[in-house]
């Protein structure tokens, strides 16, 4: 019986060999495809397992974490001013994943990042508990304070740039959420983000309205056609008279161009700015036309669809296909175009940075869990839109607007000069949504210009420029731009 | 036998005992248990467990219990069976322990029980148990051979055992337990050892009849009708069981048993032929028909594509694999305890594979794959027929059940409920395999007990005393 006995026994050897290679194929070959297999619960597990890393404004800590109970989730994420800065940290929940910073910056937040290989290394040996590297913000907290207590219980957004670097200053969108709320796996998170979250919501409080959301810019964005009359020599001298007719009829149709104002037959582009006539600025740019027009607006940062900072914008657009009339009503922000209040932010930092560009970030470094800079972010020239001479003729233009238009609420005053642009954007079937107001601006000083500002206030209420652009947007540009300036002393 | 004392011309020269071996690798089995014991502790809460003595005491004297019987009893017993026995079952009781410490357990004990209750000092009584049915069945079983009287009884009791749990409730979609008050039974698994003796009766007595009286047709040996109505039996039996106790594990372990000890004492490949048909045509069959087992068929093809409970299960189990990687995440640290409610039984090897690795694991899956080999080392070593098959016929079993499970748990074969021997939390596997390695010891003492030397010449004893 011996012989069958050994076959037995080379049966029971290729049995346990199958169950070895199985075990190789499992926890060899296959096992980083089963580590991040989305339903891997694991992956949740450890991004809670350690404290997670900070994001730092003005050196303190604008998120935190708690221990809980939770079974599976050691640490739960907290906000300090939840609500004030979700739109630069994003969320980062036990059960709805995360967004923005907290998902971008996600290696160097819980530890995993390679760029924190040496660390986990030495933590192996040391004993210590990994920890997460910190991700250290440009933003500034008075000027977020500012803007989110400007824009209030309206619905709105602000964006404000450093126009020599390019750094985020402020970031808001109102009405806003707290990511603390949904932040854990209980019930009333579970609740929280289901009525944020819900389509039903019709303020989507989740949405990030100064990177994420287009709005026509309507009247705010004759300061690019400005810019590009003059880069493209339509217009050399801006208190020379334009010779616009009134009413100016849209090229190839019958239509007349509405002003809001009077007094703009041929006006000057320095006084058609300041009162906002629509016909100047529609024939210029029809004059400058579209191929021209696209040409500036893309060095300005438009139709741009991988603007990162790293949370990417959503893309700005001025149509590249449309025929002349649609080009000349894009000149003065109507038709199909569309901006994110960071686009403006953008423009008005490029005039206030004598016609150069700088890429917009907002994370400035990213830091070890013990401190070391693991890298640094250096300011960019993103393109130069338009020359220096240029740039300040656009800003004799600006600042005569807060001085004598629509934008006299943005003033400082105390040696600081200020430029803006007002703009109301009507929208909506034949204008019959309430309109948006816009406010962009810098302000000036000796040496150079320290803030850049876009405003946007949905639902304004009122429809008058000056009103509702000046009147709404202007004097949260002017608290936002008065506490950078405060800052810096 | 010590000393020489006859004087007859072939000199019988002691075989070694090994009972020393056996201590020393005792020893080292009782410290490898504790070492991961006091590992789990000092993972978990960064301190040595409280039960640290108690489990160090109670394992090394269930241990030292074991070694001094077989050193009694079974003095020339293979050295290594009792060792790995010891080790598995210690390593067995610490990750039980281990899972018994998991919050995501207790939680959902809580939730569904309203209370939770831990498995490892069960499963300590259970182990003290089986070494106690261990050291019982060495003190009665003097010689394996007084089985074969049982054959006919044997078969009796298996099957009485086997048909029980048709009369309790199912649990968790399979009807394999029978309940007595607060003490449930697998009987499966103590069937199994019975089973084994009375195939090793009846095929012992049966094996010539059915290896030569056979037709020959189409290049195999048919065996004539009489001899394989007791086959077609157990395979019909085997599918019974299948389809009243939706028992996939248990039929396939039977089956796959018979088999073997019939090839090994008739001889003839024909029987494999037909054991493998049979078993694939009633395997097929019944995974059609029972929608059980058809969703564990599911579940190992496709384990992330449905959303069955069984495919969550072995989905869960194998990312369990793949997260211990090579080297594991450590005892203590691993998340297995996301499988759920059969974590520390079915799928107890899960825990192997994520704490310790794959390291750990191809060690885990080789000291299985030593207690088979030393069993059928046994099985050749064996002098008598019936100890031959009943040797092999529990290592076949044995090896059987740990690829089932094991297999099933890693998605290698679809996945049955059977339990990892020795490792996982229940007390009919612990207690029948602390029975099965107690035969096998015994099986192996008769074995390589030396011969008994022959009665002493008168004569030679009178031609010895030469006097001058």
């Amino acid at each position: 019986m011996n012989k069958p006995l050994r076959r037995i026994a080379i049966f029971c050897g290729l049995l346990v060999l199958a169950l070895l290679v199985r075990a190789n194929w499992l926890q060899y070959v296959e096992a980083e495809k089963l580590n991040t297999h989305d339903k891997n619960r694991r992956v949740l597990i450890e991004r809670y397992a350690a404290e997670r890393g900070n994001i730092i404004v003005d050196g303190k800590p604008i998120t935190g974490s708690v221990k809980t109970d939770s079974a599976d989730f050691a640490y739960k994420r907290t906000y300090v001013n939840g609500p004030m800065w979700a739109p630069v940290t994003g969320y980062a929940s036990q059960v709805f994943g995360a967004n923005q910073l907290e998902k971008l910056e996600d290696g160097i937040l819980t530890g995993n990042s390679d760029q924190l290989f040496f660390d986990r290394t030495m933590a192996m040996f040391t004993g210590d508990k990994k920890k997460g590297g910190n991700v250290v913000t440009t933003l500034n907290g008075a000027a977020q304070t500012a803007a989110f207590k400007g824009l209030g219980s309206k619905k709105g957004a602000v964006a404000a740039i450093d126009p020599k670097t390019g750094k985020i200053l402020a970031l808001a969108s109102t009405p806003s959420y707290d990511p603390g709320a949904f932040a854990g796996s209980a019930t009333a998170d579970e609740k929280a983000w289901a009525t944020l979250s819900s389509k039903d919501n019709k303020e989507k409080p989740m949405l990030n309205r100064a990177l994420r959301e287009v709005y026509p810019p309507g009247s705010v964005f004759k300061v690019v056609t400005a810019a590009a009359a003059l880069e493209h020599g339509k217009v050399d001298d801006i208190n020379a008279k334009t010779d616009t007719e009134e009413p100016y009829i849209l090229p190839n149709t019958r239509t007349p161009m509405k002003n809001m104002v009077t007094g703009c037959e041929d006006a000057s582009l320095k006084f058609a700015l300041q009162i906002s006539c629509n016909s100047v600025f529609a024939k210029l740019g029809d004059e400058v036309g579209k191929d021209k027009m696209l040409e500036t607006v893309k060095k300005f940062g438009f139709n741009n669809d991988e603007l990162d900072t790293p949370v990417r914008a959503a893309m700005s657009r001025y149509n590249e296909t449309m025929d002349r009339p649609g080009n000349a009503l894009s000149s003065i922000g109507q038709f199909d175009t569309a901006t994110t209040p960071l686009q403006m932010a953008m423009v008005a930092a490029a005039i206030a940075n004598d016609g150069k560009l700088m890429k917009p970030y907002m994370v400035d470094q990213l830091v070890a869990p013990n401190l070391d800079v693991i890298s640094q972010t250096k300011p960019q020239e993103m393109s130069r839109p338009l020359s220096s001479e240029n740039a300040q003729l656009v800003r004799d233009m600006m600042e005569n607007v807060v001085e004598n238009g629509g934008g006299r609420k943005a003033a400082l005053g105390g040696g600081v000069k200020v430029g803006g642009k007002t703009g109301t954007a009507q929208h909506g079937e034949k204008n019959s949504k309430r309109p948006y107001a816009w406010f962009i601006s810098y302000a000036m000083t000796d040496d150079g210009s320290p803030v850049a500002v876009a405003v946007v206030v949905e639902d304004s209420g009122a429809s008058r420029e000056d009103i509702s652009g000046g009147g709404l947007a202007a004097p949260i540009a002017k608290d936002v731009m008065k506490a950078v300036l405060d800052s810096r002393r | 036998m010590s000393v020489v004392t006859n004087t007859t011309t072939i000199g019988a020269i002691d075989a070694p005992s090994r009972r020393n071996t056996e201590l020393m690798l005792l020893g080292l089995a009782v410290a490898i248990a504790v070492f991961a014991y006091v590992n789990v502790g000092l993972a978990i809460d960064g301190k040595l467990p409280a039960g640290v003595f108690g489990y160090t005491a109670g394992i090394t004297l269930l241990a030292a219990v074991a070694h001094l019987v077989v050193r009694k009893f079974a003095k020339y017993a293979d050295p290594l069976l009792l060792p790995l026995a010891v080790v598995l079952n210690g390593i067995g009781l610490v990750m039980i322990w281990r899972l018994d410490q998991s919050k995501r357990l207790i939680r959902r004990a809580e939730a569904a029980w309203g209370s939770f209750s831990p498995d490892a000092p069960k499963q300590m009584l259970y182990s003290a148990i089986g070494i106690a049915l261990f050291v019982g069945v060495l003190l009665l079983l003097k010689d394996h051979r007084i089985l074969q009287r049982y054959t006919y009884i044997s078969m009796a009791v298996a099957l009485v055992l086997l048909a029980l749990p048709m009369f309790f409730p199912a649990r968790n979609g399979a009807r394999i337990w029978i309940s007595l008050g607060p003490i449930n039974i697998q009987p499966g698994e103590f069937a199994k050892i019975i089973i084994a003796v009375f195939f090793s009766g009846y095929l012992m007595v049966k094996r010539d009849a059915l290896a030569l009286a056979s037709r020959r047709f189409l290049g195999l040996y048919l065996p004539r009708g009489r001899d394989l109505g007791p086959i077609l039996v157990v395979w019909a039996m085997s599918i019974l069981i299948l389809v009243f106790e939706t028992d996939l594990g248990t039929s396939l372990l039977f089956f796959g048993m018979f088999v073997i000890m019939l090839y090994v004492a008739t001889e003839r490949t024909s029987w494999i032929v037909f054991g493998l048909l049979m078993s694939a045509a009633g395997a097929v069959g019944v995974a059609s028909v029972s929608p059980h087992v058809g969703a564990r068929v599911d579940a190992w093809l496709d384990p992330f594509g449905c959303a069955t409970a069984a495919c969550e299960q072995v989905s869960n189990s194998i990312m369990s694999f793949g997260a211990g990687g090579t080297l594991g995440t450590g005892l203590g640290q691993g998340n297995s305890d996301l499988i759920g409610f059969a974590t520390n039984s079915d799928f107890i090897l899960a825990t192997v594979g994520e704490e310790f690795g794959l390291a750990g694991m191809m060690a885990f899956l080789l000291l299985y794959g030593l207690i088979v080999e030393r069993g059928i080392r046994t099985a050749l070593a064996a002098r008598d027929p019936f100890g031959k098959l009943l040797a092999i016929g529990l290592s076949g079993a044995f090896a059987i059940q740990v690829f089932v499970v094991a297999g099933g748990v890693m998605g290698l074969i679809p996945l049955t409920g059977m339990t990892m021997p020795f490792v996982a939390a229940g007390g009919s596997s612990v207690i029948a395999n602390w029975a099965l390695i107690a035969i096998l010891i015994r099986i192996s003492d008769t074995a390589r007990r030396p011969a008994p030397a022959p009665a002493p010449s008168p004569d030679a004893e009178m031609t010895q005393v030469v006097r001058p």
